[in-house]
């Protein structure tokens, strides 16, 4: 195997590696063995410490908790995606009475960080007369800012696109809103769909957030439990933190298929090559001359 | 206005103390990150899969979680007590080396096989592969997303608010909970809001301008 570092290892190289992989081994060994060590020390592994867990009405809360929080996270992405799209579109307009205001909107809820902006909704917003549930102040406050950042990534999906993408949609006839629905966005979404999902993600662990306005959601049942009989801090972050990695890993992985489905859909048949086994641009190693050399002889309507 | 000159020692210490985190926990991440982007591009399996696994739990776990695991959970070990700020700095460092690695990866990834190639085939040792052909290209490259990163984690310093740490939106409770101390909560959170937007626009605009100073002619 080789990379822009490293060629194939010689036999020096191999043992060099060797050594290398040793003292990961031993270093990464060392850290969990002396976290392992305090633990032990400090009886985290006891079973008065890991008790609660073992009563059914904790499980039933934990299972509520998460509830509340794919509740916040659903709705907020929703709502953040049509933002997304408001914004992105309105910030491409042709009028400038548009363009300016959206802008501005966008470059500020992105600025503005989502805890502040939580803040503002649930401790300020009473200030003016109107107090809400922190379960709005979340979805709101995640709104915006997920919102504003997935536009900039549709805006860019969208200017990545060859000119004549849009050319050609308004010589067929088609209008702005035809050529922006029709042909800009299918594409645009598509381009930047592993974006789309990223931002998601960050959603989903944005909604931790709310823990801290007192939205009644995983990270808060943490805190409830860790001051329970035998205090067990450690071991309430370990359960929820393992379910939110899981739920994080199953958005990326389901985000994963998502693209190899839609890369497969025949309205992009021409982009897939014939013989994926020979084709160098799915395969990293491949150099760029061999790319070259393989676009050249492809056909010269081939978009790729 | 009586927000900002009724509390000037509050604001002060705020805004420090966003500032403290951010400096030193850039510089835990930029180091760890380095250590960590290297494994994962290494020639040794078993680093690269250190690396993998590292960024892969830390990544998918919320930062509010991090700072929960550092803050609360320290004291339960009987270490050496540390203050909450510390803590919070090494959280947030923790955190944002994750994407400090993914970026320098990427970066290195950007960087055509074929210049390496070239530069072994002419006859340079490892060393002047690295420092004259492959890191001057990738570092071009990294710098606009690491500038990103940087955003993010000055923007995760409010975080830190919520354990305990005086920084930035601690102010609101700060002040709603005196009697003497002028400002609504909107007001102050307000201000909060523009003294982001303020340090973020200057980020950009060093963003920008690095950028356009270190683009690839091409």
């Amino acid at each position: 195997m080789t990379s822009v570092l490293y060629d194939v290892p010689g036999p020096k190289a191999r043992r060099r590696n060797l050594l290398l992989a040793i003292v990961t081994v031993v270093v990464v060994v060392a850290v969990i063995g002396f976290v392992l060590w305090r633990f032990s020390l400090t009886n985290q592994f006891s079973a008065a410490k890991w008790n609660v867990f073992t009563y059914t009405a904790v499980w039933a809360s934990i299972g509520e908790m998460l509830l509340n929080t794919l509740k916040a996270f659903a709705l907020a992405a929703v709502l953040s995606l049509a933002l997304g799209f408001v914004l992105a579109i309105g910030r491409l307009s042709d009028h400038a009475w548009v363009r300016v205001p959206v802008t501005v909107i966008t470059e500020f809820f992105r600025a503005v960080p989502v805890l502040v902006m939580m803040m503002i909704l649930y401790y300020g917003m009473p200030t003016l007369g109107v107090s809400m549930e922190p379960y709005w102040a979340v979805v709101l406050a995640l709104m915006l800012y997920n919102g504003s950042v997935l536009a900039e990534a549709l805006r860019a999906g969208i200017e990545s696109l060859p000119r004549g993408q849009k050319e050609a949609g308004f010589a067929i006839g088609l209008r702005k809103s035809g050529v922006m629905m029709l042909i800009l966005l299918p594409q645009a979404v598509r381009a930047m769909l592993p974006v789309i999902v990223a931002q998601l993600v960050v959603t989903m662990k944005d909604t931790a957030l709310g823990f801290l306005i007192t939205y009644k959601e995983l990270l808060y049942y943490a805190k409830l439990l860790a001051a329970q009989d035998g205090r067990p801090i450690l071991q309430a972050a370990f359960v929820i933190g393992g379910i939110y990695i899981v739920m994080c890993l199953l958005l990326s992985w389901f985000a994963g298929w998502l693209e190899k489905r839609t890369s497969r859909s025949p309205k992009v048949a021409g982009n897939v090559p014939d013989a994926p086994e020979e084709d160098p641009r799915l395969h990293p190693e491949s150099t760029v001359t061999e790319v070259i050399a393989m676009q050249k002889g492809a056909g010269k309507f081939n978009q790729n | 206005m009586d927000a900002i000159f009724g509390n000037l020692d509050l604001w002060r210490e705020g805004i420090s103390l966003t500032l403290l985190v951010f400096f030193f926990g850039g510089l835990i991440a930029l180091v760890l990150g380095t250590i960590i982007g290297a494994m994962r591009v290494s020639p040794v399996p078993i680093a690269r899969a250190v690396g993998t696994l590292y960024v892969n739990l830390v990544r998918n776990t919320p930062l509010t979680l991090v700072f929960f695991f550092f803050v609360f959970g320290y004291s339960a070990l009987a270490l050496p007590g540390l203050s909450n700020t510390v803590l919070g700095i090494l959280a947030i460092g923790t955190y944002t080396a994750t994407y400090v690695a993914e970026t320098l990866r990427a970066g290195i990834n950007t960087v055509p096989v074929g210049q390496a190639e070239a530069a072994r085939a002419i006859g340079l040792p490892f060393g002047q592969v690295m420092t004259q052909v492959v890191l001057p290209q990738a570092f071009r490259s990294v710098v606009p997303p690491m500038m990103s990163v940087l955003i993010a984690l000055l923007k995760n310093t409010t975080v830190a608010a919520g354990f305990s740490i005086t920084a930035l939106p601690a102010l609101q409770s700060t002040i709603s909970n005196s009697h003497s101390r002028p400002g609504s909560p909107m007001e102050v959170l307000l201000w909060v809001a523009a003294i982001f937007v303020v340090l973020v626009m200057l980020l950009t605009w060093l963003q920008r301008s690095l950028e356009n100073r270190w683009r690839i002619a091409r």
